[in-house]
């Protein structure tokens, strides 16, 4: 398969059964149950939403593994058609939906220590996608622990490999309104950062709200 | 052998890891690792942690995306998730490592090369690169939740522009060397099970002949790793604090 599978959803917001628009900057976990379909709205555009996914059933044991998503599907990239899988190959989820065309899952999420090495050592208090992730395991009870935030997708993020081994952060290329969508295959625990980056592109240096939809 | 001709007189270590088989040791700071790959078809798949707190390891997105590569050759530093250099590549012979390919698992294997069992076959068996890294990294008290995107040393996998994956045949070539510089302690877990996207379908897992070297010690003003880019610098910068109150 190749990148840029733009699909859209049959599905209609005024019927989903879970509906909450998460702040610029803020965590969300949320437990998915298999066959319940997840929608990241992107509200205002060019916004990165990071993420990962536990297996409800074994959260410390089976995650999204960016690696074996790619090495599945023979591409770097995640659009409509890709199967996100865990660290034990198995199927996750399912991207069943996508308007943006292209999500990235090799740029991993921003942290303290990475912006400090990115763009200056004085960036170290920004706030950042990693302090979001371990905020938000901290406070749940799913026995889950830094040990478990691994490389995460992110969503709405272009960040081109070149043949040459080049890896560029480009100017996003969604837009307000752009969504992705995903059914679960297994019972999964999800976990977003909105990301809150304010030294790169990828949120056009203006994080924004996206909107999160559930459908049964 | 050649490929330690330049090295003999600083050398503290050298030892053989046959195909399809672990190893593990922490490489202190001002060491330096060789590896070779001797017969030319070697896959060296590593992951790295700080051995005084484990939960600090190597992250290949945080070492790609800062220093805006896909491969790693001479003039990278590998990163750990704490923003630091836990080594640095000072001298490679290939032009491409892989960090993205990941490890091959049991069913892979049997799928790709059949069934080779201990009971037949004894030694000679056929291994997968997870199993091996989880027998290796229990040893230090880590496991499956460790076992995290790995590097994948003398393999290459590019990227053409639809992202479609390509794995390189025939990449390295007998005698190619990598050196890593130990910026901190690194704990150092590595395997040499085949590379999970190479397409043989003979088990021929590549021997790695591997060496330890005092390193010359680093002027961090005119260091190719250190200077390479200036994210690495500070990187270098964070790696000095962790090292500041060694006597």
């Amino acid at each position: 398969m190749s990148g840029q599978n733009l699909i859209e959803s049959p599905l209609d917001p005024n019927k989903a059964l879970y509906r909450h628009v998460v702040a610029a900057g803020e965590p969300w976990m949320h437990e998915l149950k298999k066959g319940q379909t997840l929608r990241i709205l992107d509200l205002e555009g060019n916004q990165a939403a990071d993420t990962l996914f536990y297996s409800l059933e074994r959260p410390t044991e089976e995650h999204y593994s960016a690696v074996h998503t790619i090495r599945a599907q023979g591409n770097a990239y995640l659009t409509a058609g890709s199967v996100l899988r865990s660290n034990e190959d198995r199927p996750m989820l399912t991207i069943t939906a996508d308007t943006c065309g292209r999500h990235d899952t090799l740029g991993g999420a921003c942290a303290a220590e990475s912006n400090q090495v990115r763009y200056a050592l004085e960036k170290k208090p920004m706030h950042n996608c990693r302090d979001n992730f371990l905020t938000a395991i901290a406070e749940s009870h799913y026995g889950l622990g830094k040990r478990d935030v691994v490389p995460n997708i992110n969503f709405f993020m272009n960040v081109p490999l070149t043949p040459e081994g080049g890896l560029t952060f480009e100017d996003g290329i969604s837009d307000a309104g752009k969504y992705v969508e995903m059914r679960a295959e297994m019972d999964v625990i999800v976990l977003v950062s909105n990301c809150p980056q304010l030294n790169n592109p990828c949120n056009a240096y203006n994080p924004t709200p996206v909107e999160m939809l559930i459908w049964d | 052998m050649s490929a330690l001709r330049d090295i003999e007189d600083r050398m503290v270590h050298t030892e053989t890891v046959p195909g399809a088989r672990y190893w593990s040791l922490v490489i202190r700071r001002g060491f330096t690792l060789r590896l070779v790959d001797v017969e030319g078809r070697a896959n060296v798949s590593a992951l790295l942690f700080n051995p005084q707190n484990v939960l600090e390891r190597y992250n290949a997105p945080d070492t790609l995306k800062g220093q805006h590569t896909s491969k790693l050759t001479k003039g990278n530093m590998l990163y750990s998730d704490m923003g630091r250099v836990m080594l640095s590549i000072v001298e490679d012979t290939v032009g491409w490592h892989d960090t993205i390919g990941g490890v091959s698992d049991a069913s892979m294997v049997r799928q790709q090369y059949g069934e080779q069992r201990y009971q037949e076959h004894r030694n000679a068996f056929y291994r997968s690169g997870r199993e091996l890294f989880l027998i290796e990294l229990q040893k230090w008290g880590l496991g499956r939740r460790d076992l995290v995107p790995n590097l994948n040393f003398f393999s290459k996998v590019s990227a053409d522009l639809d992202g479609t994956l390509r794995f390189a045949d025939n990449h390295s070539q007998p005698g190619a060397y990598v050196d890593l510089r130990a910026e901190m302690d690194t704990l150092v877990v590595l395997n040499t099970a085949p590379h999970p996207m190479d397409p043989s379908t003979e088990y021929r897992p590549g021997m790695l002949k591997l060496a330890i070297y005092r390193a010359p010690p680093v002027d961090p003003e005119t260091d190719v790793c250190v200077n390479f880019r200036p994210e690495n610098a500070r990187a270098y910068a964070n790696t000095r604090i962790l090292n500041c109150q060694e006597a």
